[in-house]
């Protein structure tokens, strides 16, 4: 039976890409007082309620999203999770 | 000559590129809503600056899968002249249509000013007008502008003559500090292989009339003028661009989606 499932995205730039915001964030924190701070990387955290049979279907589903739309490979890497208590 | 001009929710420049080509050539102009299924018979597609579906998820992301853009992506695959101004190249780098990707600048700040440009190719539809390594000066206006790509895909589009146009400073170098936004290598606008599709993040439309102050920017639609009136010469079917030898055979083989 097919049921909505709570499945996060997680969006990062790529190895050897600039991220411009996350180095922004880490020279903030070293303001802060914060100088162990080596490195920040950020991304973004797309949450979908997908309807499907079970979360393998709904990993999948979600992954072809990704590759189609969510996430752009050439600039970013993306981790899919199907949240089980979802 | 008649130009289409692609209008997404968000697009804001296209009454600029309007006016470029009825005012500055005084050929013909349409616009073609983002809903439409059809390029109103237009030679050149261009796909003007701004910021469709307000630049959620990436810019150009979302107006990649308008459905206007599926005639647009079968018109550029099949020669047609297209051409994607700021906004409109991020959303060639998404539809695939040119490599690398458009991403936040280097130094987080919307950039809106002129820059110093160099024509490196100026054998092109869209650059025959000037001269290489002419100097123009046309303004930016831009938050994610930083052209980013493998290193193996920019040597090839520096060993095809592919990379269009480069930031340089008033001495015609291509400095780091003439670099609006971090841009791989001074890297302002790109063409594909075939030559007949063109991105570039600045503004020729801005500097286009002479009551604009400048129009460093009209050879962009002059060179895509005289493009078009010599295929008109050469055939009478729909445009194709001429150029790279092997055009026809790559239209073939490219693979449709």
């Amino acid at each position: 039976m097919s049921r909505a499932w709570s499945v996060d995205v997680r969006v990062t730039p790529r190895e050897g890409i600039l991220d411009p915001a996350g180095e922004t964030i880490r020279r903030a924190l070293g303001n802060l007082g914060y100088d162990g701070v080596r490195s920040v990387r950020a991304g973004r955290l797309i949450r979908l309620e997908v309807e499907a049979e079970g979360p393998e279907a709904a990993r999948i589903a979600t992954e072809k999203m990704c590759e189609q739309l969510i996430a752009n490979p050439i600039i970013e890497n993306y981790v899919v999770r199907v949240r089980e208590d979802g | 000559m008649k130009v289409g001009i692609v209008r997404f929710p968000g697009s804001n420049c296209d009454a600029d590129v309007y006016r470029a080509v009825t005012e500055g050539l005084g050929e013909d102009a349409v616009y073609l809503w983002h809903k439409s299924n059809d390029l109103d018979g237009a030679d050149v597609v261009v796909l003007p600056g701004g910021f469709s579906y307000g630049d959620y998820l990436r810019a150009g992301a979302i107006a990649r899968f308008s459905p206007i853009m599926r005639e647009v992506i079968d018109f550029a695959r099949g020669g047609g002249l297209t051409l994607g101004i700021c906004n409109g190249f991020q959303v060639l780098c998404e539809a695939h249509l040119l490599p690398g990707a458009l991403v936040r600048n280097r130094n987080l700040r919307f950039r809106c000013h002129d820059v110093g440009l160099r024509v490196e190719n100026a054998d092109t539809a869209f650059t025959s007008a000037y001269a290489d390594g002419d100097l123009l000066h046309i303004p930016i206006a831009h938050g994610e502008g930083q052209f980013v790509a493998e290193a193996a895909t920019l040597d090839e589009l520096e060993a095809e003559n592919r990379v269009v146009f480069r930031y340089a400073d008033d001495r015609g170098r291509a400095t780091d500090a003439a670099n609006p936004n971090g841009s791989a290598r001074n890297i302002a606008g790109i063409s594909n292989p075939e030559g007949n599709i063109l991105g570039l993040m600045p503004h020729p439309e801005r500097h286009s009339l002479a009551v604009l102050g400048n129009t460093d920017g009209l050879g962009v639609f002059q060179s895509l003028l005289a493009a078009v009136a010599a295929h008109g010469e050469d055939a009478g079917g729909e445009l194709r661009v001429a150029g790279a030898p092997a055009f026809g055979d790559r239209a073939v083989a490219g693979a449709r989606s």
